[in-house]
This record gives C-alpha cells, sequence and structure tokens, in this order.
C-alpha cells in the first residue's frame, strides 16, 4: 500500500489523532532527550547505541509499521517498556521518568515522525 | 605515637591540611572554575523542565559527597577520563552516519585538569556537598557477590543495562557512562540507590526509573563490584 493511502486509512481508523502543535514541540524535545540515543537522531532507529543492540530500535519513519500499532499500544511501550508490548527488554519503561502528559507528547512526536513528514 | 596523636600533631604543626581546612580552600576553587559547568546546588527542576537537562554541561555536583569515593575523585581530578564516551549530553556530541549515529570528538567537552593541591582541596569540598543524605540513610544495601555469569545476565539480558552502558572495556552502548570503573568511582549505597530510583536523586536523569526490588538491584549493584575489583 502506497504510504498516502495509508496515511488515509489510519485517519480514517483513527490511528492519527489532532495533535496540537505545542505538543509535539515538547515531544519532539523530549524525544531528543531520551530517545535518540537508540532510535536516532532521526528517528530512523540507527543511535549511537545502535553497535550494542541485539535487537534494532523501531524506525519510527516506518509507516506500516507505526500504523499497525494503535496510540494507546505506543504510549503502553513508551510507558511499560518493550516487555509490555511482547517486545524487547531492551527499550525500557519510562513511565517512573515522564508523567502520562509527557509520553502523549512523545507519541505525538512519532506520529509526526512516521506519518506527517512532508505534508 | 599513635595514628590519631600523630595526624594531630602533622595538623597542628602544618604539615599537613586538616579537612575543614582542606575543604575551605577547595571551595573557593570549586567555585570559581566548576560552577560553570555543574550545579552546585540543586536546580529548580520543577521550573526549568526538559531543558535543564539539554542544557546541562557536566553532571550536577550538589550531592558529590554523597555520590564519589573521595580518593578517586581526587585522583581523577588530577587526571581527568572519559567516563561517558559520548559526553553528558549525547544527543549534542552525535552526528548522523551511513549504519548509525557516531560520536563526534569535537563536540565532546574536555574536562580541565588540576595539579594534586588542588585536586585534593576540591575533592575535600566536594565530599561535603551531601543533599541527598536521605537517600543514602535510606538505602539497606550491603556488598555481597554474584557468579559473573549471573551478574551478566542480569546486566545484559534480564535487564538491558547494557543497551546504555559498558560492563567491560569495547562491550555495550555508549550513551551512559562506563560501568566497570563504577566501584571504583562511586560509593555503594549510591550505586544502589541510584539503580532503584534515579529520578530521586535526579529528576531530569536519562535513566529509566526501572522498579527494581532490593534483591534485584543488589544483583546489579554486586555484579558491578564483581567487575570493578576486576578493573582496578
Amino acid at each position: 500500500m502506497k504510504r498516502p493511502l495509508l496515511v488515509v486509512a489510519a485517519l480514517a481508523l483513527g490511528c492519527i489523532p489532532f495533535v496540537h502543535a505545542d505538543d509535539a514541540a515538547h515531544g519532539e524535545k523530549l524525544y531528543t532527550a531520551y530517545c535518540v540515543q537508540c532510535h536516532g537522531l532521526s528517528g530512523h532507529g540507527d543511535g549511537v547505541n545502535l553497535p550494542a543492540l541485539t535487537v534494532q530500535p523501531r524506525n519510527h519513519h516506518d509507516t506500516a509499521e507505526m500504523m499497525a500499532r494503535s496510540d494507546e499500544e505506543l504510549f503502553k511501550a513508551v510507558k511499560h517498556g518493550g516487555k509490555s508490548v511482547n517486545k524487547s527488554v531492551l527499550m525500557p519503561a519510562w513511565g517512573g521518568n515522564l508523567d502520562d502528559n509527557e509520553i502523549h507528547a512523545l507519541v505525538s512526536h512519532m506520529r509526526n515522525l512516521c506519518c506527517r513528514d512532508g505534508e | 605515637m599513635k595514628q590519631g596523636t600523630l595526624l594531630a600533631a602533622l595538623v597542628l604543626g602544618g604539615l599537613l591540611q586538616a579537612p575543614a581546612a582542606l575543604a575551605a580552600g577547595g571551595e573557593e576553587l570549586v567555585r570559581t572554575e566548576c560552577a560553570a559547568c555543574h550545579a552546585l546546588e540543586r536546580p529548580d527542576y520543577e521550573a526549568l523542565g526538559i531543558q535543564e537537562r539539554i542544557d546541562r554541561k557536566g553532571p550536577p555536583l550538589y550531592y558529590a559527597g554523597n555520590k564519589f569515593q573521595q580518593a578517586w575523585l581526587e585522583s581523577w581530578l588530577q587526571n581527568p577520563t572519559r567516563l561517558r564516551p559520548a559526553g553528558i549530553f549525547p544527543p549534542a556530541a552525535v552526528r548522523e552516519a551511513a549504519e548509525s549515529d557516531v560520536i563526534d570528538p569535537d563536540a565532546l567537552i574536555q574536562h580541565p585538569s588540576l595539579n594534586a593541591g588542588q585536586a585534593s582541596e576540591a575533592a575535600a569540598y566536594l565530599m561535603s556537598l551531601q543533599y541527598h543524605d536521605d537517600l543514602i540513610e535510606a538505602n539497606g544495601y550491603e556488598p555481597g557477590s554474584i557468579a559473573q555469569r549471573m551478574g551478566q545476565l542480569n546486566f545484559t539480558k534480564f535487564n538491558g543495562c547494557d543497551a546504555c552502558h559498558s560492563d567491560e572495556p569495547g562491550y555495550g552502548g555508549l550513551s551512559g557512562p562506563e560501568l566497570y570503573t563504577a566501584w571504583q568511582r562511586l560509593q555503594p549505597k549510591f550505586i544502589a540507590s541510584y539503580i532503584a530510583d534515579p529520578v530521586a536523586w535526579d529528576p531530569n536523569t536519562l535513566m529509566p526509573k526501572s522498579g527494581l526490588n532490593d534483591d534485584a538491584v543488589s544483583r546489579l549493584t554486586n555484579y558491578l563490584k564483581l567487575i570493578g575489583e576486576e578493573n582496578p
């Protein structure tokens, strides 16, 4: 499926909620602080820690993979860690560091990376 | 002459500086030379938010006396080696490359070195900064032992510490400080307390608060003891 069709389908399914610009900007800042070490400066899953990892971090620009997951799943993975969504223990649980609003902001930024670039 | 009597005689004779005098001398040095990059008082994390972490140039030192081993600190200040391969804030010191992001050596800040006298005074003063006595007193860790294999499994497969930290030179992630020297550098109860709840120490820490129970924390701390003693 071509990417525009994926995005339209995702919008129809409610996978891309309305995102407030301030949330996404705050999310980008949090992403830079907490996520890029593994997910990469650009979010392609190629951070500076990659050579030490036994599992490739999620490429947040992979529209098909990201569209296959709801916002609730992304929120859960960030808050409770990879194990909570049957993924790698290498993805930590950030719920002890970030509050729910901050995690929602991160999810908004991930949605920008996967599905809104170039809009 | 007993050891204490000898020490007192040397101090009174001016041959050695008493710890308080050392610390007093170190305060001016630390406040003049270190405060530009290191927090000597607790920042207003609540007001500054994550921007404080993004702007940070060096580890906070207002709880240095709860954190460091004084002898190591004094030695390191004279010969500062890099403990964090990607610097204090890795995103500021890496750049994109073909396979993965890589460390940009030109973006790393070099820590200045002190002479022996300065290092002694600075270390003495830094050890007086004990903002988090409460966290140390609340921690019940007692050093123990763990088999190499089990410790390594805890560090890697069970908890994923190796994603960010190295447990031996050349093995492990680059964004966090090396941990094969943690035992020499840090106080045991600090290590255990920080593993259990890094946010209590540093609200803007980039280390996840794991929620590990005391036994799991002890296993990891004992592993750092094991590998630290192998890397004197």
